[in-house]
């Protein structure tokens, strides 16, 4: 498993550096990591976050939104409304619960649809594996500079420690 | 005093503030007024604003940025007011006009009436939290906030436009607003 300091690291080499969202047990150890190391801002909602981050775009920040998958659900419309028609990318890093159809009730619905639903939204993923995790994070961050979308890194359980 | 009475009287103040316009009637009102390129002008994403404002004022702690934000929007993203608080930019002043109704679909009553936003916002940890109900009042209160540190917050009461009007809409595109308001940003001041 990529340790939550390597995952970091990996994510600032790609020129990420701005960071926030709302946390997910899959992502402990990274927002642990973000916020020792000071500037992880905890947003309230992921959509927020995604204003949030449209906002450090616009002046100059490569940003990343942290959230587990039913945080997609919450951010449609900023996603729809706001990133997609303005060009505002970012890198939107989500856990994949309901994984395989196996958690807890409330996932799994959005587990099923989750790759679905992001290319419904034409928004480029890539699911994460822990020996691509280095190349995936350098797609994604020249994919979005590429297409000026937000670009997702979907994390399954057991990827990150 | 009206919305586009109010926008008036802070316009002229705002000098090279970035303003960051919540959806809906505030950015068409103040578009028609006066187009100004610091202006960002949220089409959709209702109640963003302050977020998206919040975002450029940490990334440019160096500038003025302003929020026109209403009533409605202020309700739909309260976390955002919490958040503010909690992050202390003290280059950002959050000016809400409250009509207390969702002015552009067609004035249905907002809960405004019944809460005080700007004691939300006093809760939530803005520096500074004022209310104003008259052109003097605003006049004073936004001179005096556009360059005190923040972060503050002004509560602007205002009447609904009872008749419906025709404001115009935004002609550019999206992406036209993003263009103007980066290079708004980057210009040294």
């Amino acid at each position: 498993m990529v340790s939550g300091p390597q995952f970091v690291q990996h994510l600032r080499n790609a020129g990420f550096d701005f960071f926030t969202g709302v946390p997910c047990s899959l992502v402990k150890s990274i927002i642990a990591t973000l916020e020792e190391r000071g500037g992880y801002i905890a947003e309230t909602r992921e959509d927020a976050a995604v204003g949030l981050a449209a906002g450090a775009y616009l002046a100059g920040k490569q940003p990343v939104v942290i959230m587990q998958n039913s945080g997609l659900g919450v951010c449609l419309n900023a996603l729809s409304s706001l990133s997609l028609i303005y060009a505002l990318p970012c890198l939107l890093l989500i856990t994949w619960r309901g994984y395989q159809g196996k958690d807890a009730p409330e996932h799994i619905i959005m587990g099923d649809i989750l790759p679905e639903l992001l290319s419904t939204l034409k928004i480029p993923y890539r699911v994460l594996e822990e020996h691509t995790l280095e190349d995936a994070i350098v797609w994604a961050a020249s994919t979005l500079k590429q297409t000026s979308r937000p670009t997702a890194l979907v994390l399954p359980p057991g990827v990150a420690a | 005093m009206n919305l586009a009475q109010a926008l008036s009287v802070v316009i002229p103040l705002l000098q090279d503030a970035l303003v960051v316009h919540a959806n809906g009637f505030i950015s068409r009102e103040s578009f028609n007024l006066e187009d100004r390129l610091g202006n960002f002008y949220m089409i959709g994403s209702m109640g963003l604003a302050s977020s998206i404002a919040l975002g450029v004022a940490l990334s440019k702690p160096e500038r003025r940025v302003v929020v026109f934000d209403g009533d409605g929007n202020v309700l739909m993203n309260m976390g955002s007011l919490a958040l503010i608080g909690a992050q202390q930019p003290r280059n950002l002043v959050h000016l809400v006009f409250d009509n207390e109704v969702y002015g552009s679909t067609g004035n249905q009553p907002t809960i405004s009436s019944r809460v005080a936003l700007d004691e939300v916002a006093r809760a939530s940890g803005y520096v500074e939290t004022r209310r104003a109900e008259d052109a003097d009042q605003l006049r004073g209160a936004a001179q005096d906030l556009l360059v005190r540190d923040g972060p503050s917050f002004l509560l602007i009461k205002i009447e609904p436009d009872r008749q419906e009007r025709h404001i115009g809409r935004i002609t550019h595109e999206p992406q036209h607003i993003v263009r103007r308001f980066m290079e708004a940003i980057h210009q040294d001041v």
